[in-house]
């Protein structure tokens, strides 16, 4: 009981981390298992488990909802910010741990707002982008997703506020900017994204409910309204929100692929400033791309595709950055690593295939068609996930102190990692050839979609084996994993020159020294 | 010396591309025209450029993702580990290293993104000028069902019957939520939604049925949004323009009896 207590009022920044991962890994459960309920729904045409379209919708919300808000920012920017960012700048803990306990506390209110889904007879049916004037004339409880929203949004700002100051002044005395680990950095661009651009969605989401139970007229053009305006608040929160996934797990991805492949990043200051520094600049100006087809100004919607188009700079450097540290490095293929370096592929065709999506002629055809959740599913969904799984599996040993099992580990990544392809690609092929368009329940119109949706299906199939084994790996882990050595990987990067799992307050027994010539990926000196 | 070499040569890149930059913006002001008075020419189909386009965009990215992919493999079968304590060997690169390789890849990617964007743009242009001679139809969606209007009053739902060979502009509002107006066989599409006049045009040349599905959620029976697009040959179409017309003035003037 009193470990209960202990962890529920904790103030320490690596529990507060742990929590951030049982309930996101809790959303995960249940998103992906809409995500099954969904594919089985899809299998063939016409009704398939249920005759109500409604549900469909339901599980679609929340597959929706949950993932991108309850699983993947909470688990990058909450959970391994939280567990890794203290321990890589050397610092005992966040600048602010009671915020921080305050922030986990509404992420927990609003996971049980959004499963809430589930009981409330009226289930919101508003997809995660919630447009009105659908949000607001629906019978389904907008109210929901308003207030899930809203939890979550407030709990990252908090976070926001806390890792930008932890970062900025807390680092250990001697720890410069150029020595950041590439994680601490990302998640640093990804919170100054958070902060600038959570407040547009929290404003946008309060809108349509106002409209919706208070009779606003914010979206209503017969009052004078515009329905537009919320798509544009929306995506100008939620394409930077992208970044915001996709920044931290290309840092955790950085740190996994330096430390197994045991060499420095190639152009560090190149990846650092051109790349997330090109990202951070360009965020917020390509927002439009989301609304191609909503009959925006001609002018804007070619001005933004070639903002969209010159993502690729930044990108291209990052990605650059990545190939390169495998250049002359000493690769080992443990399970972390195999993440991280399928999160590279996974990144690579979801990247490309992002381009024709930036020129607006051809989203004409595109757009909302089976090809966008495709190439976000490779780019954001997938990717992040399984970044996220390759980061569980590196710091696995150090907040257990045990190993997990290597076999079942990569037993569990390639079953995932051909599920996805053969659920993911083919998603993209339908999307432009048939014209599939998404959030369909039934699609009788499309006949020759169907053999596409029968490989989707069995590639759901094996992504639900796959992290099966995933979790029952982290659970023999857990309870009978061996023990795990200090530094199971040979990193140079300070989060493992402390005890695994480290001491519960303050992380050090000293502040740890910062040497003149060391840094998080100094190889190859001889030193160790 | 290095150092002056690549200063040169990435200067020059840089002029060249901003005066690439702007002829093609000169020549883009110079032949400017209000979109809906374009001088009449041959009629240019959008969707056969989106196929072009779409092919040339996919060779393009499959380059840049096959010499990634195949140089990510070569290093990792290269250099993989041989020994437990084996360390890796990269050296910090040179300041004129670290330039130079974020500033040409820039480049590289940064002059693919304009010639992406001048075709994408082309293209665009070709999708939203609407040719002269097209017939008019009004759209108006609504939970769940498409409502024609021809010019000439003749109401059709769910069903555009149009005659081949005369491209087709759609002017489109919502009774209620979004709608998206897809046809995949022309390759287009563009939301309708109330408030506001959208428009798309397409080219139909033969005679064929095609669908048109919702592509904008709008809620339970959104996947059941779907018609027809029925391509007639031209004296057909005008027979049953011409019938439909007389049916359905017939029903107006029996109700003003």
């Amino acid at each position: 009981m009193s470990t209960l207590k202990e962890w529920i009022f904790t103030t320490d920044h690596k529990k507060v981390g742990l929590l951030y991962l049982i309930g996101s890994l809790a959303a995960f459960a249940v998103a992906g298992m809409s995500a099954l309920m969904m594919r089985a729904e899809l299998t063939s045409m016409g009704p398939t488990i249920t005759d109500n379209p409604g549900d469909y919708n339901t599980w679609l919300y929340f597959h929706g909802a949950a993932m991108i808000l309850g699983f993947q920012i909470p688990a990058l920017t909450g959970f391994l910010a939280n567990y890794l960012v203290p321990l890589q700048i050397g610092a005992k803990d966040v600048a602010f741990p009671r915020i921080n306990a305050l922030s986990v506390w509404l992420f927990y209110m609003g996971i049980i707002l959004a499963l809430l889904t589930f009981v409330v007879p009226d289930p919101p049916d508003v997809m995660w982008t919630g447009y009105p004037p659908y949000s607001t004339i629906t019978f389904g409880n907008t109210a929901l997703y308003t207030f899930t929203v809203l939890l979550l949004g407030f709990a990252s700002i908090l976070g926001g506020v806390n890792f930008l100051t932890t970062i900025a002044f807390m680092r250990a005395p001697g720890l410069g900017w150029n020595k950041l680990n590439m994680f601490t950095w990302c998640t640093f661009a990804a919170f100054i994204l958070q902060l600038i651009f959570v407040p547009v969605l929290g404003t946008a989401v309060t809108l349509i409910s106002l409209d919706k139970y208070l009779g606003t007229h914010f979206f209503d053009p017969s009052t004078g309204g515009d329905v537009l305006i919320y798509q544009n608040l929306f995506w100008f929160y939620s394409h930077p929100a992208v970044y915001v996934i996709l920044l931290p797990f290309i840092g955790i991805v950085f740190d996994i692929i330096a430390t197994f492949a045991r060499n420095r990043i190639f152009n560090y200051k190149a990846a650092v400033y051109g790349g997330i520094g090109g990202i951070v600049l360009l965020a917020g100006e390509v927002w439009v791309h989301h609304l191609y087809v909503t009959g925006m100004p001609d002018w804007i919607r070619v001005g933004q595709m070639v903002t969209t188009l010159l993502i690729s700079i930044p990108v291209g450097l990052l990605f650059i950055s990545l190939v390169g540290t495998l250049y002359k490095g000493s690769i080992s293929f443990e399970t972390p690593m195999l993440y991280a370096l399928a999160v590279v592929f996974l990144m690579l065709i979801g990247g490309l295939t992002g381009i024709p999506l930036a020129i607006v002629s051809l989203t004409l055809h595109v757009s909302d068609t089976y090809y966008i959740p495709g190439h976000f599913h490779y780019v954001m969904a997938v990717a992040g996930t399984f970044a996220i799984f390759g980061g569980i599996y590196y710091l696995f040993p150090k907040f257990s102190g045990r190993m997990y099992n290597e076999f079942l580990g990569k037993l569990g990544f390639w079953i995932t990692f051909v599920g996805v392809n053969v659920i993911f690609f083919p998603m993209m092929i339908v999307g432009v050839v048939v014209g599939m368009p998404r959030r369909y329940w039934d699609y009788s119109q499309f006949p020759a979609a169907e053999p596409y949706h029968h490989w989707m299906t069995a590639g759901a199939g094996m992504i639900a084996i796959g992290f099966t084994i995933v979790l029952a790996n982290w659970i023999y882990g857990l309870v009978a994993g061996p023990k795990a050595p200090g530094n199971p990987w040979g990193s140079r990067s300070l989060e493992w020159t402390t005890t695994s799992p480290p001491l519960d307050h303050g992380n050090w027994e000293e502040v740890p020294k910062i040497e003149e010539g060391w840094g998080p990926y100094e190889y190859g000196t001889g030193k160790a | 010396m290095g150092g002056n070499r690549l200063y040169r040569a990435l200067s020059t890149a840089l002029l060249a591309t901003a005066s690439g930059l702007v002829r093609a913006a000169e020549e883009e002001l110079s032949e400017f025209v209000p979109y809906e008075k374009i001088v009449p020419r041959e009629i240019e189909d959008p969707a056969a450029g989106f196929d072009h386009l779409w092919y040339e965009v996919m060779v393009d990215i499959t380059i840049i993702g096959v010499v990634f992919a195949l140089l990510a493999l070569y290093f990792l079968y290269r250099y993989r580990r041989r020994s437990e304590d084996e360390e890796g060997s990269q050296k910090p690169l040179s300041r004129l290293n670290i330039i130079g390789w974020a500033l040409i890849p820039a480049f590289v990617f940064m002059a693919d993104d304009f010639f992406l964007s001048a075709n994408g743009w082309q293209l665009y242009d070709l999708y939203r000028r609407v040719p002269e001679n097209s017939l008019e139809v009004k759209l108006e969606s609504a939970m769940w069902t498409w409502d024609y209007t021809y010019p000439n009053g003749v109401k059709t739902y769910n069903e555009l019957r149009v005659p081949a060979g005369q491209p087709v502009v759609l002017r489109m509002t919502s009774r209620d939520t979004i709608h998206s107006h897809f046809i995949p066989d022309f390759r287009i599409k563009e939301d309708s939604m109330p408030g506001r006049v959208t428009y798309l045009w397409f080219y139909p040349k033969e005679p064929g049925e095609h669908v048109v599905s919702c592509a904008e959620y709008c809620g339970q029976l959104h996947s059941r949004m779907y018609g027809k697009v029925i391509v007639m040959p031209r004296e057909e179409f005008d027979a049953w323009y011409q019938a439909e017309a007389d049916k359905q003035n017939i029903k107006l003037t029996k109700l003003g009896d």
